[in-house]
């Protein structure tokens, strides 16, 4: 009974798995043909990913979107949790219901409702909008991970940080920041792994030039399968690789911390 | 305390400013938009008005025919009538070339107009094409919600369903809600052994464990449906291994079906249901097996009263977050599954970029919406239930 339940999640997490495994393998595919096992190794899709002119300003935009994006998801994020956190007065259920709602709603309906609006301030087709939407879908993950953290900081400190003479700010720059900064680089971390790899809203919102790597890499299949395509997907998927260990990192000291 | 609260509201104003602004007002907006009627009044101001005081019977007085020939050939020429033209042939087809017409030949219509333009087109002499663009005056209308659930207006007002042939919409509702259960049923069939294992297993190993299904949610879905996309091809990976191991004779067209789209979407949802229900059997106490084995029950017994029950938040959290994902889903679909067998996202899409039809774009957001916040309601209320169910047990 054990042995079959082991070895069905065994082929299960197979299952999860295999797809990635084979689009990286495929990636380092010498010829244009996708055929497993992969006969010989080359480096050719990468070379072409690294030099051909839309995959470089894909790469570029993605990058530029998603600092831009994390850095104002962080700040805005962070500081709605502190705020929710401080605050006491009614209907901070609500609060947190209207900020998080972005993450119980269609993307399509999300992307849909932002092209229209944001082409009625001129918004649509800028990169700045392309922020504006990404940070909207992003900031919801800072808000629940800085929230957590923050049921283990001691409210008393901040009262001993103002009898001392500190001023609001500063208390919160000096006194809570540091104590939950595990909270708010998780929830950094997930914005900018969001932001990189959001496809549905910049497809409707990004300009005629600005693409991003998701969108040309759905450009791409949509025209022509070329192994560069499985280059840049494997290198989204290295990247997610390196935001999980991240996060991963962050969750074992936070258990650690809690622990002492 | 009144100083805390000022500060924790200077907090939290600037995000709640931001969801509001980019988010929330748009939202509404795009709602707004799926029972807005403006075409006419903007473009046929004076037709419009002096339609509003018809009482509907026979023909409207020569004075609104004239105001119209005017009225439309004024906005052709100023290149503002392609919207009105398109929301009037979405109503009733042909009725664009009956406007065009009358806009292109505006200024050699002759008095009385009442007679030169059902000369020129017949629509223009019939009362329902009149009726039709009075309801159109706005400044809401219920054809875009109507027409999304295969539904429209006779002129006379009658709410009456579209004949079969074209309906479409309550087709694509039920495929996307079909769609959507089978891969929830199925990721929670496949999530609940996969948790309940991995909660079962001693540290380092469930700790590996963990992270293999942490890999696959934290990479993008685009990724692994591209993924798919490459494995499915008729030259592909899975046809080839499928002959080699005998299994086909010659390759299957895979990509477009419905299978792929299944498949597609069930591994890419497969991690939001085991990482909720692993997180709720982690949490489980083991001595309640031991107790139960202790009185006696067997191992049917032990899963069905004591586990089953206690793991069911964790099933309810996963299946609602899939079910959710799945509905909206426009991704997936759309790379791996064929034109006529797309769900409700590929619709809205489609209605924004190809049609440009902002009211069936928004009707069917709507719908979406209802549907998602309806899913959303019914877990509020079904783990409240059970997490006092779980408190008595």
């Amino acid at each position: 009974m054990r042995a079959a339940l082991l070895l069905f999640t065994a082929l299960v997490l197979g299952f999860l798995l295999a797809p990635m495994a084979a689009v990286v393998l495929l990636s380092f595919s010498p010829t244009e043909l996708m055929v497993l096992p992969p006969r010989g190794l080359s480096l050719r899709w990468y070379e072409a990913f690294l030099t051909e002119g839309r995959w470089v300003l894909a790469t570029r935009n993605s990058f530029v979107v998603a600092f831009a994006t994390t850095a104002l998801a962080t700040l805005l994020g962070t500081a709605a949790a502190i705020g929710l956190q401080l605050g006491r007065f009614r209907g901070k259920a609500v609060l947190l219901t209207l900020l998080t709602l972005p993450m119980v709603t269609p993307y399509i309906v999300t992307a849909a409702a932002m092209f229209f609006a944001y082409s009625l301030v001129g918004l649509s087709g800028s990169l700045a909008g392309l922020v504006l939407g990404h940070t909207v879908v992003a900031v919801p993950f800072v808000v629940v991970a800085v929230l957590a953290t923050l049921q283990g900081f001691d409210a008393t400190l901040l009262r001993a940080a103002a009898s001392l003479g500190a001023a609001p700010l500063p208390a919160l720059w000096r006194v809570v920041v540091p104590n939950i900064w595990p909270g708010i680089a998780a929830g950094a971390i997930f914005a900018f792994a969001t932001s990189l790899d959001e496809f549905v809203i910049t497809l409707f919102l990004a300009g005629p030039g600005q693409f991003t790597l998701p969108r040309q890499m759905y450009a791409s299949v949509r025209e022509f399968l070329s192994p560069t395509i499985l280059a840049a997907a494997t290198l989204l998927f290295l990247s997610s690789l390196v935001f999980l260990l991240g996060s991963e990192l962050l969750r074992l000291r936070a258990a650690r911390r809690a622990a002492r | 305390m009144r100083r805390t609260n000022l500060l924790a509201a200077a907090l939290i104003a600037p995000l709640l400013l931001l969801i509001l602004g980019s988010f929330l007002v748009p939202v509404g907006l795009t709602l707004f938009r799926a029972v807005a009627d403006r075409e006419v009044v903007a473009t046929l101001p004076e037709t419009s008005a002096i339609l509003a005081g018809w009482d509907g019977e026979g023909l409207p007085p020569e004075a609104a025919f004239a105001a119209l020939a005017r009225e439309a050939g004024a906005a052709l020429q100023a290149r503002r009538i392609g919207d009105l033209a398109q929301r009037l042939n979405f109503e009733r087809t042909g009725l664009r070339t009956a406007l065009l017409r009358v806009a292109r030949a505006a200024d050699r219509l002759a008095a009385p107009h009442a007679q030169s333009l059902p000369a020129l087109d017949a629509r223009w002499g019939e009362r329902e094409t009149w009726l039709l663009l009075q309801r159109a005056g706005g400044p809401t209308t219920a054809l875009y919600l109507l027409r999304a659930m295969d539904a429209t207006r006779t002129p006379q007002g009658e709410v009456r369903a579209l004949p079969v042939e074209e309906r479409l919409y309550r087709t694509l509702f039920l495929r996307t809600l079909g769609i959507s259960l089978l891969v929830t049923a199925l990721c929670v069939l496949l999530a609940y052994p996969v948790a309940a294992a991995i909660a079962g297993l001693r540290p380092p190993w469930s700790a590996v464990a963990l992270t293999l299904v942490l890999i696959p949610f934290w990479s993008s879905v685009l990724v692994r449906s591209t993924a798919w996309f490459v494995l499915l091809q008729r030259e592909g990976p899975v046809n080839g291994a499928l002959q080699a191991l005998g299994m086909l004779e010659a390759p299957v067209q895979m990509l477009g079906t419905r299978f792929a789209v299944v498949l597609a979407l069930v591994h890419v949802l497969l991690p939001f249901a085991i990482l909720p229900m692993h997180s709720v059997m982690k949490g489980l106490d083991g001595t309640f097996l031991r107790a139960a084995a202790s009185l006696g029950a067997n191992g049917p017994q032990r899963f069905l009263r004591v586990w089953l029950p206690l793991s069911l938040p964790g099933v309810l959290a996963g299946g609602a977050m899939v079910f959710l994902l799945s509905v909206g889903m426009y991704t997936a679909p759309a790379l791996v599954g064929g034109d006529r067998d797309q769900m409700v996202a590929w619709f809205i899409a489609n209605f924004m970029n190809r049609d440009v039809n902002w009211g069936m774009a928004a009707a069917l957001s709507a719908y979406l919406l209802a549907m998602t916040g309806a899913m959303v309601g019914l877990v509020r209320v079904l783990t409240g239930g059970v997490a006092q169910a779980g408190l008595r047990g």
